[in-house]
C-alpha cells in the first residue's frame, strides 16, 4: 500500500497499462519532455519512448482526430486535452466525429480510447480555464463519461477507461491533484458505472461528483456534529453509464435527494438525476429533491469569488439544514 | 502503365459515372432521400487513386464519397442501399448518403463535417508507423476545406510527424456555391498552401486520370517508404449542383460546356482508342457495368427498408445503447 497523490495516480494509470498493453498510446500538448502542465504525467515519456508517447503542437482538433484515426485502425490512444475547457474548440471531433461513428457505421468502425482533460475550479484561472463541463459529454449519445474524486478511483478508473471498448471522457478535477490517499500496491482496474457510498447516513442521501465528493463528506460530519442529522454521501463516479441502482437505493432508504453540482445550474447532471429519481423513485420521497449548484454564470477568478460561486460546505450544510427539518 | 491498369482505370471511371447518375435517377424518383453529393465530373481523382492503393491502406473522404467508396471496391448494392435506407445498405441506412463506410474495403468513413477527417487519416497514418506496417492513408477533399482550421492542424501534425499520408483537394472552384477563388487568399488553395508545411507543391489536372493515378503512385510510394506526407491539388470540376438541391445556377454562362470539353471519362476512353485498346473491350466494360448498375438497382429496391429495431442499437461495443443500470 502506497500513498499516492491524485497527479501521481494518474501517471501511475497510464502507467499500468502503458505496460500491460503495447497497444496503448499517448498524446497531447506537453506531456511528454514536460511531463504534463498539471505534472500528472511525469515519467511517461522516458519510460516507453517517442514511439508511444508523443507532444503534440497546440492542435486539440488534431490531437482527437488523431487519436480517433488511431483507434479505428488498431491503437488504444489515450488523449490528453490540457483543460476542460478547450473541449470547446474539439467538438466536433468529440461530439460529432468520435461520439457518432459507430453508430453511423452500423458497428463497423470501434473507437477504443480515453480523453483526458483537468476540469473544474480551483486555480483562480479565470471563466475559460476553471469550468466543468462534463455535462457537455454527458448529453452526447455515444460517450462514457467518468469523474473520480480520490486517488484510487483515478487508477482503477483510468486503467478501466483504457480498457473500454467505447469512447470515455475522463474529467480529472485539477483541484484534487494534490489531494492524497492510499492506493493499493499492484494491478488496479475499477468498473465503468459503478457509484460508490462514500458515507452512510440515515436521514439525508447527498450525490456528489469529484471535488463535490469531499465537500458533501465534510459537510456530512458537520450536520452530525451540529445538527444530528445523518447523511449518506454517494459519489458519482461515473456519469454514463449511470448506476441509477446505487442511487434509487440511497434515496429510498432516506427519502431525501440533494445533488451537489459544480456545473453551472442549467441542465447540469444532477437535473437528469433529479428527474429519474422523481420518475422512479417518486412515492419514496418525504421532500423536494434539492439541487446545489454553481449559480448560472461563467465563473470569476478572483479566489473569494471562484471560492463561492461554487457550492461551499457552508452552502451545502445550510441547505440541507434548512430543507431537511 | 500497363493494359491490365489502365482497362482499371477505366472501369473505375464508368462504374462511378453511371452509378452517380442511377443515384440522381433513383432521387427523382423519390426512392433516395435526404441530401447527395454526386462526383460527376471529378470521377478521376477517385479512380486514379483507388487504382494505385493497396488492399489494407486507408481511405477517408467527405460526404461527397460514393465515388471514392465504390472505388475501392465496396459493392454498389451496398451504396445504393444505403441512399435508399435498406437493409442491404453499407451500414443499414444509420448513416446515409454522406457517411458511407466500407471498413472490408478499407474505406474506413465518410465525413460530413468539413475538415472533420483530415486529423483522422493523420491519426491512422500514425497508427501505421506505430505499428510498423507499411499501410498508407489517403484522404480527400474539397477546396473548401483548405480554408478550415483542421486543415491546417493536420497538414502541420502530419508534417512534423512525417507521416505516411496523402491528402487530396479534388479542387472543382467551387466551395458549395460561391468561387473558391472569391473566399480564398492564394490562387491554388491547396498546393499554394504546401510550402507552408515544408511540402512540395504539387498542382495537377485531375481530369485525367492517368496524370491522377502517375501522382497517386509517387505520392503513396513516398509515403510508403517513410518519406512523409504530400499534399496534392487536382484540378477538377463538377458537373452537376453542390448537391441535389442546387441547379448550379452560380456559373458563368459558358463555364460547364468549357470544362464538359475535358470530361474525365470521354477523355480516358478517346486516348485508349487512340492507343490502340479495341472498341470491343472498352464496349464489354461499359455493357457490364451497365448490367451491374441495373443488378444492384434492383436488388436495393427489391430489399425491404431497415427495421425499427436498429435505432437503439450500435451506439456502444455491446451492440445497444444502455446509459443506465
Amino acid at each position: 500500500m502506497a500513498e499516492l497523490t491524485y497527479r501521481d495516480a494518474v501517471a501511475a494509470g497510464i502507467a499500468q497499462e502503458m505496460a500491460r498493453d503495447e497497444s496503448v498510446v499517448f498524446l497531447g500538448e506537453d506531456i511528454g519532455a514536460a511531463g504534463g502542465v498539471f505534472k500528472t504525467t511525469l515519467g511517461l515519456l522516458e519510460r516507453f519512448g517517442p514511439r508511444r508517447v508523443r507532444d503534440t503542437p497546440i492542435s486539440e482538433q488534431a490531437i482527437i482526430g488523431a487519436a480517433m484515426g488511431a483507434a479505428m485502425t488498431g491503437l488504444r490512444p489515450i488523449a490528453e486535452i490540457m483543460f476542460s475547457d478547450f473541449f470547446a474548440v474539439c467538438w466536433d471531433m468529440i461530439a460529432n466525429e468520435i461520439a457518432k461513428t459507430r453508430y453511423m457505421t452500423a458497428g463497423q468502425i470501434a473507437l477504443p480510447l480515453v480523453i483526458r482533460t483537468a476540469n473544474g475550479y480551483g486555480s483562480r484561472f479565470g471563466a475559460q480555464h476553471s469550468q466543468s463541463v462534463e455535462n457537455w459529454a454527458m448529453a452526447i449519445p455515444g460517450l462514457k463519461v467518468v469523474a473520480p474524486s480520490t486517488p484510487l478511483d483515478v487508477k482503477g478508473l483510468l486503467a478501466a477507461a483504457v480498457r473500454d471498448p467505447d469512447p470515455v471522457i475522463f474529467f480529472e478535477h485539477k483541484g484534487l491533484y494534490s489531494t492524497k490517499g492510499e492506493v493499493p500496491d499492484g494491478e488496479i482496474v475499477d468498473r465503468l458505472g459503478t457509484a460508490k457510498v462514500v458515507r452512510q447516513g440515515e436521514d439525508v442521501t447527498i450525490v456528489a461528483l469529484a471535488a463535490m465528493v469531499p465537500k458533501s463528506l465534510q459537510a456530512a460530519e458537520r450536520l452530525a456534529a451540529e445538527d444530528g442529522i445523518s447523511a449518506t454521501v454517494v459519489d458519482v463516479r461515473s456519469l454514463v453509464p449511470l448506476d441509477t441502482k446505487t442511487i434509487f437505493e440511497e434515496v429510498r432508504k432516506t427519502g431525501r435527494l440533494y445533488t451537489v453540482e459544480e456545473n453551472p445550474r442549467l441542465c447540469g447532471w444532477g437535473a437528469e438525476i433529479a428527474s429519474l429519481v422523481a420518475e422512479e423513485c417518486f412515492y419514496d420521497l418525504d421532500g423536494p429533491i434539492v439541487r446545489i449548484t454553481t449559480p448560472h454564470v461563467p465563473l470569476p477568478a478572483a479566489d473569494l469569488l471562484e471560492d463561492n460561486a461554487v457550492p461551499t460546505v457552508d452552502r451545502i450544510v445550510e441547505t440541507v439544514r434548512r430543507n431537511a427539518g | 502503365m500497363d493494359r491490365a491498369t489502365r482497362l482499371a482505370l477505366y472501369r473505375s471511371l464508368v462504374e462511378i459515372r453511371v452509378l452517380e447518375k442511377r443515384a440522381y435517377d433513383l432521387f427523382l424518383q423519390n426512392l433516395v432521400k435526404g441530401t447527395s453529393h454526386l462526383s460527376l465530373g471529378q470521377e478521376a481523382v477517385a479512380a486514379g487513386f483507388a487504382v494505385a492503393m493497396r488492399k489494407d491502406d486507408y481511405t477517408f473522404c467527405t460526404y461527397r464519397g460514393h465515388a471514392h467508396t465504390l472505388a475501392r471496391g465496396a459493392p454498389m448494392v451496398g451504396v445504393l442501399g444505403e441512399l435508399m435506407g435498406r437493409k442491404c445498405g453499407l451500414m443499414g441506412g444509420k448513416g446515409g448518403s454522406m457517411h458511407l463506410t466500407s471498413v472490408e474495403h478499407g474505406a474506413m468513413g465518410s465525413y460530413a463535417i468539413v475538415g472533420a477527417h483530415l486529423p483522422v487519416a493523420a491519426g491512422a497514418a500514425w497508427s501505421a508507423q506505430v505499428r510498423g506496417t507499411d499501410q498508407v492513408s489517403v484522404c480527400f477533399f474539397g477546396d473548401g476545406t483548405t480554408n478550415i482550421g483542421a486543415f491546417h492542424e493536420a497538414l502541420n501534425l502530419a508534417a512534423v510527424w512525417k507521416l505516411p499520408v496523402i491528402f487530396v483537394c479534388e479542387n472543382n472552384q467551387y466551395m458549395e456555391y460561391t468561387p473558391i477563388r472569391e473566399v480564398t487568399a492564394v490562387a491554388n488553395p491547396a498546393a499554394d498552401r504546401a510550402c507552408a508545411y515544408g511540402l512540395e507543391k504539387i498542382l495537377i489536372d485531375g481530369n485525367d486520370a492517368d496524370v491522377v493515378h502517375r501522382t497517386a503512385r509517387e505520392c503513396i510510394g513516398k509515403a510508403r517508404d517513410g518519406g512523409g506526407p504530400s499534399l496534392v491539388e487536382a484540378l477538377t470540376y463538377r458537373t452537376s449542383g453542390h448537391s441535389r438541391a442546387d441547379p448550379g445556377k452560380y456559373r458563368p454562362v459558358g463555364e460547364l460546356d468549357d470544362w464538359l470539353k475535358k470530361d474525365p471519362v470521354v477523355l480516358y476512353r478517346v486516348r485508349l482508342v487512340g492507343m490502340g485498346i479495341e472498341e470491343n473491350a472498352l464496349r464489354d466494360i461499359e455493357r457490364a457495368v451497365e448490367r451491374a448498375v441495373d443488378e444492384a438497382t434492383e436488388a436495393a429496391k427489391a430489399c425491404p427498408p431497415s427495421g425499427v429495431e436498429v435505432i437503439e442499437k450500435d451506439v456502444w461495443a455491446d451492440g445497444g445503447s444502455s446509459w443506465r443500470n
